[in-house]
């Protein structure tokens, strides 16, 4: 086990831990840079799972950081594109300024959706937060000059200071850009006296306030920058699904967000990371092994005889082939997580990581999680 | 003016079906602290379940409707023994996002096991109408206005004269002390969980004649969320008021204000209701003591 001893306040709030971290994040980014070239049918995919990392960390600064939980972060992604959409063409702007009122915009109405947010807690904000959400969509349906309304409003191919970039393969690198601003962005942020008032709030309000912390001022901050870069995230989606319509940016879209942060790991931005890696991903499996797995079944009851095998292959077929399986599983895969491992991708792989280097010294209580019973947000 | 009543005859009874979500929402709420997302889609099983048993097993709509009731409060109880109980304790938003994950889980079991296509459930009072006045009264609204004041009655009754209704009480004012009062605090947990669900059970049952049964049922639960909030949460007679509110709010803003208002209204009295008043109209919170 490695341990590092710090030596000042400086090596405290450093973006790496040591060497052996910076080296690692450096290896990985290059072999993102060769990746495209290893896999090039998944070129898409992955693009798909930078821009919703970048959503992921969107919402980990807000709900994972500051405690804040909203269940209306699609409204802020839709807000993103259109701005962005509605600019870039409908205006003719550089694509640069596209992005950059998209990012103003959405932050804008982040402050407007956070300032009445300030006095709410718990419940009260997520459905605050829904009710904003559900509002918007419905704009997005009514304001046809601006969005097309039900007709959707089509998007182009990016071109960036003359320079194409709509090919699968360059819009990988744009997105990979964008998401590397957004985390490094972030964590500089989070390792910022901001940052440390923002978990201070999470911890406990009561006690940030009495050090200093002015709740009004850090909370409306954690909401206009977590909206700016679903914004920023909503400029690249626009172009990434070609095809805006307002029942996209839906209320089981903002959940997926908040699957996302859960799964990933509440409280960390490699959690944002591995659950954006994760939600964009599973559709793909789902689809891959609703092909597969009666194909198995078959397979593993013909051991029983034919019709037996054929019997399970058909029965098996017609049950994965039902169009409400994905959001189930999607449902089920939330509470296994909460149930089981509530810190997530990312717990799960500290922990694993803890137990290989203090071998073979590991126990379990080391993440027991506390409970408090007692704990009542209410006077009565 | 009679168009004015006709639209508060509607209003209310729509209202009484979102009061009787919010009312599962805050019976939940209270006693365990628990913020129950799914209470929408244990409504969407509730109806479900009445129109399984009255078309496809042909059982009479009275019988059906309380094998409906019954099934689904079992089904919550089992749901709070095997589920819910073991998140208690955590902090809400875990329990939220749990029971998004389990409504996500019942609506694609719901449409596996029924289908997603879209059903009539036949009733003794359907397409029936009275005319008082030159307001035309639908028997369907009529039911849904006469089920929840029995049901509201009923609860009352329950919470302030039997044992076991005095018992829940107490376990929502101290979870603790009644423990050390004796009273089985899990037990109670069970059941209010069949109790909310079968409340649940009884507006769906009572919806689904009006609005169509599909898979997407229990969406009405979003309503019936700014419903609780704007009655305050922790409040059953809030819950009520709010629920009628929102009933209202939405008939007359889908008759006066321009198109695309009447499912928006309801969200925008709830935030302004919320920016003057964070606590909701009858709500009671304070800060969180350190």
């Amino acid at each position: 086990m490695r341990f590092v001893f710090k030596t000042s306040y400086g090596q405290d709030v450093a973006l790496f831990r040591d060497g052996v971290q910076r080296n690692t994040y450096i290896a990985l980014f290059l072999a993102l840079l060769v990746l495209p070239l290893l896999v090039p049918e998944y070129v898409g995919d992955i693009s798909l799972v930078f821009i919703y990392s970048l959503c992921g960390v969107s919402l980990m600064v807000l709900t994972g950081y500051t405690g804040l939980v909203s269940l209306g972060h699609a409204a802020f992604i839709g807000i993103g594109a259109y701005v962005y959409v509605f600019v870039s063409q409908d205006w003719g702007m550089p694509w640069i300024v596209g992005v950059a009122a998209a990012v103003l915009v959405t932050a804008a109405s982040g402050v407007l959706v956070g300032l009445p947010a300030l006095r709410m807690t718990g419940v009260y904000l997520s459905i605050a937060t829904l009710a904003f959400a559900l509002i918007i969509q419905e704009v997005f349906t009514r304001w046809d000059a601006v969005t097309g309304g039900l007709k959707g409003k089509a998007g182009s191919k990016v071109v960036a200071c003359g320079v194409p970039l709509g090919t699968d393969e360059r819009f990988y690198f744009l997105c990979l850009a964008f998401l590397l601003a957004g985390l490094w962005l972030t964590a500089n942020l989070l390792r910022s006296p901001t940052g440390r008032a923002w978990v201070a709030i999470r911890d406990s309000e009561v006690a940030a306030q009495s050090m200093g912390v002015n709740l009004a001022v850090y909370k409306t901050m954690a909401f206009a920058y977590s909206a700016g870069l679903m914004g920023m995230a909503g400029a690249l989606f626009a172009h990434k699904i070609g095809f805006l319509a307002p029942d996209i940016f839906s209320v089981l879209f903002s959940i997926q967000f908040l699957l996302m942060v859960v799964v990933g790991g509440l409280g960390s931005l490699h959690g944002a990371v591995f659950g954006a890696v994760f939600v964009a991903l599973l559709p793909v499996l789902i689809s891959q092994s609703r092909d597969a797995v009666p194909v198995w079944a078959g397979h593993a009851f013909a051991l029983f005889g034919k019709d037996a095998g054929n019997a399970v292959f058909s029965a098996v077929d017609r049950f994965v082939k039902q169009p409400g399986l994905e959001p189930g599983i999607f449902g089920l895969i939330l509470v296994l997580f909460i149930l089981f491992e509530p810190l997530g991708i990312y717990g799960r792989w500290v922990k694993i990581r803890l137990y290989f280097s203090v071998f073979p010294l590991y126990k379990h209580a080391t993440f027991r999680r506390q409970k408090s019973y007692m704990r009542s947000e209410r006077l009565r | 003016m009679d168009t004015i009543l006709q639209l508060v005859l509607n209003g209310l009874a729509v209202g009484c079906i979102y009061g009787l979500v919010a009312l599962g929402f805050v019976l939940i709420y209270k006693t365990t602290e628990l913020v129950n997302f799914a209470q929408g889609d244990l409504l969407m099983l509730g109806a479900f379940t009445c129109y399984m048993f009255v078309v496809w097993y042909g059982v009479g709509y009275w019988l059906a409707f309380a094998l409906a009731v019954v099934v689904v409060a079992l089904f919550g109880a089992a749901l709070d023994a095997t589920v819910l109980r073991r998140v208690i304790g955590q902090p809400q938003f875990a329990v939220v996002m749990l029971t998004i994950g389990l409504g996500a889980t019942f609506r694609s079991f719901a449409s596996i096991t029924w289908g997603s296509e879209i059903y009539t459930l036949p009733t003794p009072f359907s397409a029936r109408q009275t005319m008082v006045g030159k307001v035309s009264v639908s028997h369907e609204y009529v039911a849904i206005i006469v089920g929840t004041v029995l049901l509201c009655a009923a609860l009352y009754t329950f919470f302030t004269y039997t044992k076991v209704g005095v018992a829940m009480q107490a376990t929502s004012q101290n979870q603790l002390a009644a423990y050390y009062m004796g009273i089985p605090v899990k037990r109670m947990f069970s059941l209010i969980w069949a109790i909310s669900a079968g409340v649940a059970a009884v507006a769906g049952v009572l919806l689904a004649p009006v609005s169509l049964i599909d898979v997407n049922l229990g969406f009405i639960g979003l309503k019936a969320f700014a419903a609780a909030v704007l009655g305050g949460f922790g409040s059953i007679l809030g819950a009520l008021i709010g629920g009628l509110t929102i009933g209202l709010i939405e008939m007359f803003a889908g008759t006066y204000l321009p198109q695309g208002f009447k499912d928006v209204a309801a969200y925008v009295v709830l935030l302004v209701v919320l920016a003057v008043r964070p606590q909701g109209m009858f709500g009671t919170v304070g800060r969180k003591k350190v």
